[in-house]
């Protein structure tokens, strides 16, 4: 499969840091597939989405070297306004990127900076509208709605560039938990309807581990666990990084251990207590 | 410490955040407040602090009702960590902003030095002390909230959605110093969607919905009731759902893996 994002020994220092954010990461991640990024607070999972939406360098300087591809072009030297098309970045806060009057206009606001022809605008903001089943809200002031409707607005606005990579930074933080479950079964049916590549950054994975393919994780600015979240998981390492072993996965890695639950793949709760009901028996 | 009755308070627009809210918490007592987006949880907190004031019923603080005391009298009683640390943070350095407050109450400069040292060094924010809180990442500007109310010491700690930003090891130690508080005498309000961080804590649960609160207990009796949860948009804790789906189980639910395995491991004996 191809490559949509590759990063290549990437590293960056911001101006007046005493280290570098980034230390000499490499990554391949390949169309369709979904990431997550994990990694104690503050070991530089911010400053490596803004290396790949191309705020770094675009609006960040500092040191730079390396090289960050997206769908084949490097994003250094690619324009803003190309890799607005290509990559989708949706805040943790949702109320960083919806400001309009209506539901409709912020949805289309992207692509009217674009400049892309009306009926070609009309199309592609139903569409998203419709994807996100927010069809009730089209003509709502942004700011009178739930948290969760706001999310749902800005990811509508993302979507509506029609991006191949879809960035998301901590989406479920601020929503309730079924919410938050719902926001997670959308980016299982994005990927599976349009193909989205998804990068999401997220410290609760009971939420992320039934959609993610891969778990990566960071310390001080490199990758140090690239795997499934099986192996990253089940590995010894996952918990001196601050990766959230959710509760269910720690008791069958206990289990697993004396032979008493599978250890080759991540059981739901309800998997869980049927094992241990028939070993029990 | 803290009593509401009967508090209901309509916003200018007409919206009804809180209807007919009656809660009373212990000095000493930790509890978590849980519902989906738009329940009226942080607008029942803003009311513990006096930012907001009851339409009707009353909000007594220490016995002292929010409506005839200013805020600032109230925020030597009710610290709070807001949802958006972006909100409180603005001095130029890290230890500026911890020891900002505490100048304003009056401390003395040696217990100011103090108290700020004694902060950065249980949130691990030291290296920061003299940077600006603005190169700071989101989960160490949350810390950073923390550390400034804990430093001057108030009577109820308020902490709206903290783990917000904050790695597994972080929310641990968060745990840690939620329980040091409690076992201080401090009442600790906890404003949270991480279901999975409240459940170690144990805490007593109110789940709110649309304004009202639909229930209030201890944790095992609260988390336990799948259905109340999920028309509240709140989800089980993960110990309770396998704990629930075992058809032979012991009296109440896991609070922990290392529990769920003893128990399991006795069964195979």
């Amino acid at each position: 499969m191809v490559n949509l994002l590759e990063l290549d020994k990437l590293s960056f220092r911001y101006p007046d840091s005493p280290r570098k954010a980034v230390v000499d990461f490499d990554l391949a991640v390949s169309e369709g597939e979904v990431v997550v990024l994990a990694g104690p607070s503050g070991c530089g999972k911010s400053t490596l989405l803004r290396a790949i939406n191309g705020l770094i360098p675009h609006m960040y300087t500092g040191e730079y070297s390396g090289d960050v591809r997206v769908a084949g072009s490097s994003v250094r030297a690619s324009s803003m306004r190309d890799l607005a098309q290509t990559v989708g970045f949706l805040f943790q806060n949702p109320e960083n990127q919806i400001f309009m009057f209506t539901v409709e206009r912020d949805v289309a606001f992207g692509l009217e900076n674009l400049g892309v022809p009306r009926p070609e605008m009309r199309r592609r903001v139903d569409e998203a509208i419709d994807l996100l089943g927010i069809e009730n809200l089209s003509q709502r002031a942004p700011h009178e709605l739930s948290d969760g409707q706001k999310q749902r607005v800005a990811l509508a606005g993302v979507l509506a560039m029609r991006p191949r990579l879809i960035i998301l930074d901590e989406p479920t933080s601020l929503l309730d938990p079924k919410t938050a479950m719902e926001l997670v079964d959308l980016v299982a049916s994005l990927r599976k309807q349009l193909g989205t590549t998804f990068v999401v950054v997220e410290h609760r994975l009971d939420l992320l581990v039934k959609v993610a393919d891969r778990i990566v994780v960071m310390n001080a600015g490199a990758k140090v666990l690239d795997g499934t979240p099986r192996d990253v998981l089940f590995g010894e390492e996952a918990d001196g990084y601050g990766v959230s072993v959710p509760a269910v996965t720690r008791l069958q890695k206990m289990l697993a251990k004396d032979g008493l639950a599978p250890d080759d793949r991540l059981l739901s709760a309800a998997e869980l207590a049927s094992t241990v009901e028939r070993k029990g028996a | 410490m803290i009593e509401f009755s009967d508090v209901t308070f309509v916003h200018d627009n007409g919206v009804k955040a809180l209807d007919g809210i009656t809660l009373k918490v212990d000095a000493g007592e930790t509890v978590a407040i849980v519902g989906e987006n738009g329940a009226g949880k942080t607008t029942l907190v803003k009311h513990v602090t006096g930012l907001l004031k009851p339409t009707s019923g009353t909000v007594l603080v220490d016995e002292v009702d929010t409506r005839t005391t200013s805020t600032a009298t109230l925020s030597r009683k009710v610290g709070v960590a807001f949802q958006n640390p972006d909100h409180q943070l603005f001095s130029e350095s890290v230890e500026e902003e911890m020891a900002f407050a505490l100048r304003n109450f009056g401390f003395p400069p040696h217990l100011v030095e103090q108290r700020v040292s004694w902060g950065l060094q249980l949130f691990g924010l030291e290296e920061y002390r003299k940077s600006s809180p603005l190169v700071l990442s989101g989960g160490e500007k949350k810390r950073l909230t923390l550390a400034c109310i804990l430093a001057w010491d108030p009577g109820v700690v308020i902490l709206d959605e903290p783990t917000v930003g904050q790695d597994a090891i972080q929310k641990e130690k968060l745990v840690g110093t939620i329980r040091m508080l409690g076992s201080t005498g401090k009442t600790v309000i906890v404003v949270s969607h991480d279901i999975e961080f409240l459940w170690p804590l144990q805490p007593r649960v109110v789940v709110m919905k649309s304004g009202r609160i639909v229930a209030d207990g201890l944790a095992k009796e609260v988390m336990a009731k799948k259905e109340m949860l999920e028309s509240a948009r709140v989800a089980q804790p993960q110990l309770v759902s396998f704990y629930q789906a075992l058809a032979r189980r012991p009296g109440s639910p896991f609070v922990d893996a290392l529990e769920a395995r003893r128990w399991i491991e006795g069964g195979q004996q």
